[in-house]
This record gives structure tokens, sequence and C-alpha cells, in this order.
């Protein structure tokens, strides 16, 4: 199978995932979104070490695997403690850092 | 370190010590105690000066001028500057002059400014004016010589306006420093024109360097002379920028003295004798200094018979006095130049205890037309302030008889045009002579006021605090006179100061009697050794005819002002309403200072008014800070409109950047 379908369908993926980012309110949704960035990423890497023969990017997508479990586990802990303390779980309410 | 270079450092080390311990340990001293560790300290210094001049005279004729330097003041490619100091003839003598008399003056004040708030304050400001004169007179190179001259005339507006609550004093205090501050820019452009010909900027080599490359009257070596010159007027007091000397009056009686006896006003002349050798070479700037001088001499003296208040007659008198020295000095009569200097301060420092001593029974009033018959109740004051106003008329056989005519007689000796200038400075003699007495016939003979008449029964006068220039009733609280005045028939200190001027004013003479002693020329000979003016002496026969002609005319000068206002005493308001004319034009001081204000002064303010008007409001404020601000404002709203605080707005950003930066290696590496 050619590498260049691998990769339009990462970039498809990537820009799904980017254009929710932009776009969602929710922090769930864009944390998630995130994730499909990073999985996009993930895809083109493995795909281009497959092709190419070469170990390095199966490695390189674990470790993304692993830095994206953890910003997860960071990200959810952040919104649950928001929503403990009533706070409204919108990122556009919370915009404290406008000049 | 030898002994004369110990000794040159100890002269300058006291009153230092003395100026810090006060200013910064006020608050911890007692009593009268600033002022006696302040006396202490010049006195301290005077015995430097005496032990510097012991050493000196114990090397040979031709060492001794001696240089010590501390550490290398400035240093850059080609030459360094020392923070060094010279101790030869001259500035040991100026020192001894210097600190003898300002070691008097400090011993008088402590009694005079005992009930004065700002005692403490008054006593470090004196001692750090007496340490720049120290400084400016032992500076071994030009560059130090500046810093002391600048730091005398920043002294001397602390001093003058010492009462600073009165406006009157503060306005004469910023007079002096402007007056000075033009005589300083002409002093250091001097100093520059000279490094810039001669690369050197200590005096061995800055005179080295102008021997080798200047001849006779070459326009540069003129031109520097006169900007030296400007600096010595302004700092003497000479025509045209004598004006601030009369103002600095305002100051307390005993800052008037330290100014005019012994420190300050004498800069200018030792300046033009420490710089001979360039004047030597440059005849015609010293000609301009002798005219100006003896010019100066005529002016003030004829100014000082028409002024009323007491200090002022005096501040003309020393004016007059400075300009004898700048005629003695620039006809290269050094000897005889420095030697009035000193006998100067000896009894015009006198005079001015003296005039303080009535001021203070007065109460703080200071014109000679409300004081009157004071013989009686001050005898003390009334006998010194009479041997300071003989030695001041050049009467026979007090130390400024011998003075002045030496100038005069030197002034004859060049012959040619310098006669007329004789007859000019004996013209001037006679003048002196009259004003002299007339200040003590006015204040110590006729009827007794008021204020002598309850002297003699015991009570000092008290009058609510005034300033005796504009009459406005005044406080006694920090920043005005105390409420006390002393008079020195009540203050041993200040009997002890008058009492030990007054025998130097009658015996000062005694080191230079033509043809007897030639103590001080002799002594200053090592300095003025090159000097082709310095051996050109008068005969002894012509200095005596000399001496005799002055005692004459000083009996006549006095036998005048006894006609005048003793003999009949209607006869001086008889002849003032006869040359009305000539009377204000006298007592307006020759329209002086009037003409500055119309020529400078209001022109100036004009220009300032304009420039904050038109300039600084509309331009500055307008266009060029209202440009800024309106830049700056454009810019931070934008900055500001992008940090929405938005996350998802960062992002776009954020991902803008990062496809603008793929864009970039794209199209690079297509």
């Amino acid at each position: 199978m050619d590498l260049v379908w691998f990769v339009v369908l990462s970039a498809f993926i990537f820009c799904i995932g980017a254009a929710g980012v932009l776009t969602r309110r929710n922090p769930l949704v864009i944390l998630l979104c995130l994730e499909l960035m990073l999985n996009a990423g993930n895809l083109a890497l493995v795909a281009f070490s497959k092709m190419h023969g070469v170990g390095d990017g199966q490695v390189f997508a674990l470790i993304v695997m692993v830095v994206a479990a953890c910003e997860v586990v960071i990200g959810l802990g952040l919104i649950v403690a928001m929503y403990r303390r009533r706070l409204p779980i919108d990122v556009d309410q919370m915009s404290e850092l406008r000049g | 370190m030898t002994a004369a270079q110990t000794f040159g450092w100890l002269i300058l080390a006291f009153p230092l010590l003395g100026t810090l311990v006060i200013a910064f340990g006020w608050r911890a001293l007692p009593g009268r105690s600033a002022g006696w560790i302040g006396t202490g300290a010049i006195a301290l210094a005077f015995l430097s000066a005496v032990g510097a001049l012991v050493s000196i005279q114990g090397l040979g004729e031709e060492e001794r001028a001696v240089t010590a330097s501390a550490f290398a003041y400035a240093e850059t490619a080609g030459f360094s500057v020392d923070f060094g100091i010279l101790v030869d003839p001259l500035s040991v003598f100026m020192c001894l002059v210097v600190a003898g008399v300002s070691s008097l003056i400090h011993l008088y004040s402590v009694s005079y400014l005992s009930s004065d708030e700002g005692y403490a304050r008054y006593f470090a400001y004196l001692n750090f004016f007496v340490l720049s004169m120290l400084l400016l007179v032992l500076a071994g190179n030009l560059v130090l010589l500046i810093v002391g001259w600048a730091f005398v005339g920043a002294a001397s507006y602390l001093l003058i306006s010492f009462w600073y609550r009165r406006q009157t004093a503060v306005y004469a205090g910023i007079k002096a420093f402007v007056i000075n501050v033009i005589g300083d820019v002409g002093l250091v452009v001097a100093a520059f024109l000279l490094f810039n010909e001669t690369g050197a900027l200590d005096y061995a080599g800055v005179f080295e360097g102008a021997r080798e490359g200047f001849s006779t009257n070459d326009g540069t070596l003129v031109a520097a002379c006169l900007l030296l010159l400007v600096g010595a007027f302004a700092k003497s007091a000479q025509l045209p920028l004598h004006t601030w000397l009369p103002d600095a009056m305002e100051g307390p009686t005993p800052v008037s003295a330290l100014i005019h006896a012994a420190t300050m006003v004498t800069a200018g002349v030792y300046l033009i004798a420490r710089t001979h050798p360039l004047f030597e070479l440059a005849p015609a700037a010293a000609d301009v200094a002798a005219i100006i001088g003896l010019a100066t001499v005529i002016f003030a003296a004829t100014v000082a018979l028409v002024v009323t208040d007491l200090k002022r007659i005096i501040a003309y008198s020393t004016i007059s006095q400075i300009g004898y020295m700048i005629l003695g000095v620039s006809i290269f009569a050094y000897g005889a130049g420095l030697f009035h200097l000193m006998t100067h301060a000896f009894f015009k420092a006198l005079l001015f205890m003296g005039a303080g001593s009535v001021i203070g029974a007065m109460g703080g009033v200071q014109s000679i037309d409300r004081m009157g018959g004071f013989r009686k109740a001050m005898p003390f004051t009334f006998i010194t302030f009479t041997i300071g106003a003989l030695a001041l008329a050049g009467f026979p056989l007090m130390s400024g008889f011998f003075s002045k005519d030496e100038i005069v007689a030197f002034t004859f000796n060049r012959g040619g045009l310098y006669v007329l200038m004789g007859i000019g400075a004996y013209l001037a003699a006679l003048l002196t002579a009259f004003y002299a007495f007339r200040m003590v016939f006015r204040v110590f003979w006729g009827e007794p006021v008021p204020e002598a008449r309850e002297l003699e029964q015991g009570h000092l006068a008290h009058h609510d605090p005034a300033n005796p220039m504009t009459g406005e009733a005044e406080d006694s609280d920090v920043g005005f006179p105390g409420p006390e005045h002393h008079i020195a028939e009540r203050e041993a200190p200040m009997r002890a100061a008058m009492g030990a001027l007054a025998v130097l004013s009658v015996l000062g003479g005694l080191v230079a009697i033509p043809g007897v002693t030639d103590t001080l020329e002799h002594f200053l000979e090592p300095t003025f050794a090159e000097s082709a003016g310095f051996h050109e002496h008068p005969s002894t026969g012509a200095e005596v005819l000399g001496l005799v002609v002055g005692g004459l005319i000083a009996i006549a000068g006095i036998a005048g002002a006894w006609a005048v206002y003793l003999r009949r005493p209607g006869v001086s308001l008889e002849l003032r309403d006869r040359f009305r004319a000539v009377h204000g034009f006298l007592e307006r001081k020759w329209w002086f200072d009037e003409l500055y204000d119309a020529v400078f002064v209001r022109p100036a303010a004009t220009a300032g008014r304009i420039g904050n008007s038109v300039i600084e409001s509309a331009l500055v404020q307008g266009v060029i800070v209202g440009g800024a601000t309106g830049v700056v404002r454009a810019g931070t709203s934008f900055a500001r409109a992008i940090q929405s605080g938005y996350v998802r707005a960062y992002a776009l950003l954020l991902f803008m950047g990062l496809f603008a930066l793929a864009l970039y290696f794209l199209i690079v590496s297509s």
C-alpha cells in the first residue's frame, strides 16, 4: 500500500482534531480533540517507520502515548476540580488572562 | 614621605575631619562644642602650615617646591592627573594667611553665632569653606585647582544664604553662585586651552610648555590668560563681575569677614600670582588685569563714600582693596600684591568683626544713619575698629600703610603710562582714608543713639528680629538669625579674635619695611625665581618717598572726613544736596545692577517665559511628548486586543505560527 494514503489519513484526523480544539468550548471535548491530533501524529510516525523499515518511529509513538496519557490525567484533574467548585465548564468563560 | 609633604596633607586633613565630624555628629555635640571643634580643626591646620613653613625653610633654595601625590585622579592614554599638592613658598604663605585668619574668624563665630539655631550647620559650612580654600591654594595642578575653586563657590553659596528663610539672603546666594559659575567657566576653558597647547595640567608642565610653545603675546596664550582673568575677576569681585559681593553681606557677619579677608576674594589674586609665568609671557593680558584692577579700586572707593549700610561700606572697601592686589600682581610686583593680601586679611577681618559687634549692639540694624556715639559704650570695639580703619586708610606705620604704598611704588617704577595708574591709585587712597573714617566718625562719634545710651547703662538693645534690607518682621527659628545679638564687650572669644587681629593689623607691616626688612619678598623668592618682574625693584629712596606721600594722603583723607562729619556735621548733608545727581549715581552703585538687570536678567527671564509657554507646552508637551504617548497607546491597544484570554484564540495563533513556519521551510527547501 502506498505511504501517501496513510499520510493523507493522518492529515485528515489531525485537521479534525485541530478544528475541534479551535472551535469547541467544552474542555473535555477539547481534550478529546487533542488526543485525536496526537494520534494523527502517531499514525504518521508508525506509517513512516513501517515503510522505511526503521523502528524509531514506533518507539516515538509509544512515548507520545505516554505523554498524552500524562496530559489527560492532569487535564481531567483540573476539569474535575473546576466542576467540584461549581465553576462553569466552558473555556471561554475562563479568560482572566486577557490584556 | 618628607616632612613638607606630610604637613601639606595635614593642612587639608584637619579641616576635612572637622567638616565631617560636625556634619555627621552634630546631634551628639552639646552646646558650643561644634564651634570649638571647628575652631580647633582650623587652628590645627594653621599649625600644620607653620610646620610646612619650617620644613621647607630647611630645604635648599632650589628645592622649595615640594609636590606630593595621593593617587592618580584621572589616568588615560598619554597623560595623567594626580590628586597632588604643591607645597612651595607661595602656597605655604597662602595657607598661613588663610588658616590663620580663618581660625580667628571661627573663634569669633563661636560667640557670635551662639544663639543661632543653625549653629552646627554654620560651623560645618565654615570648615568646608576653609577646606575648599586650602585645597585651592595647595592644588598641584589645574584640575585640583578647579575642584577647590568650585568648592569655594559652593561653600560661599551655602554661607551667604545661611539664613535661608530670608528671601534677600537666598537671592544674594544665588547671585554669588551664578557670577562665580561664570568665572568657573572661564577658568575651565582656560585650562582646556592650556592643556590643548601644552599637553600638561600640572603647573610645572604647563609653564614649561608655554615657555617653549609661545612667543611673547601669542594670541592663544593671551586668550588663555584673559579666560583665567574671567575666573579671577568673578571670584575676586572685580569689574564687571563685582555685583555679587555687596549682596553677599546677607550672610552672617563672620562669613563676610571670611569671604572678604582670608578666602574666596583673594583666590583671584592667588591665581594670577600662581600662573605668573603665563602672564609674563602675555603682558597684554597682564595690562588688561592691571587696568581693570585700578578701575575697580577707584569705582569701589567712590561707591563706598555714599553707601549707608555699614557692612556694605566695608564690602565696597574690599572690592577696592582687592583691586590694589590685582594691580600689584599684574604689574609683576608679586611680593607687594601678596603682602597687601596678608595685611588686608588682618584689617578687613578686624573691621568686619567690629562691624559685627556694633550690629549686635544695634540689635541687627546695619544702617550707619541709625548709629552714632558708640565710643563710650563699646570702648574695646571702638579701639580695635579704629585700628582697622587706620590700617585700611594707610595711616603711617600701620600695616596697610606699607603694603598699599609698596604696590603704588612698584606701579610708578614701571614708568610710562603706569605713572598715570599710580596717580589713580593715590586718588583712590585718598577716598579710602575718607570713607574709612566716615565709618568711624558716624558710628562711634557724635550724639549717642538710644541703643548706645542703653548700652552705657548695661542694657543690650533688643529689637524684634527683622530683615535689615527690607524691614520685614522675622522669626528666630532655624533659617533666621538667632534671637540674641552678641557684642565684643561681653564675649571673650570675640574679644580674643579681635585683639589678635588688631595686633596683627598694627604689626603686620613690619615684615616688609622698604630698606629695613624684606622678609616676605625673600621668602617668596623661590616661587618667583624665574620671573623677570619680581626682581625689578623700585629703589629704597623711591619707596620711602612713596611712603611719605601715601602717609600724607591718608592723613589728608582722615582730616577731610573729620571736617565733614565731626567739625560741622551738617556739611555732608549740604554736599549731598548740592551734588544730588552725583550722589544718586554713586548711591545706585553706578547703575551696575540695573544695567545687568536690563541687559541680562530681564531678556533671560523673557526668553524663559517664552520658552515655557511656546516651546515647552506647545512643542515639547504637545508634539513630542504627545506624539510619543500616541504611538505607545496605539501599539498597546493592538497588543491588548490580541490578549483575549480565550484558550482557542491562543491555540489558533500557535497553529498559524506553526503553519507559517512549515510554509517557510517548504518554500526554502523547494
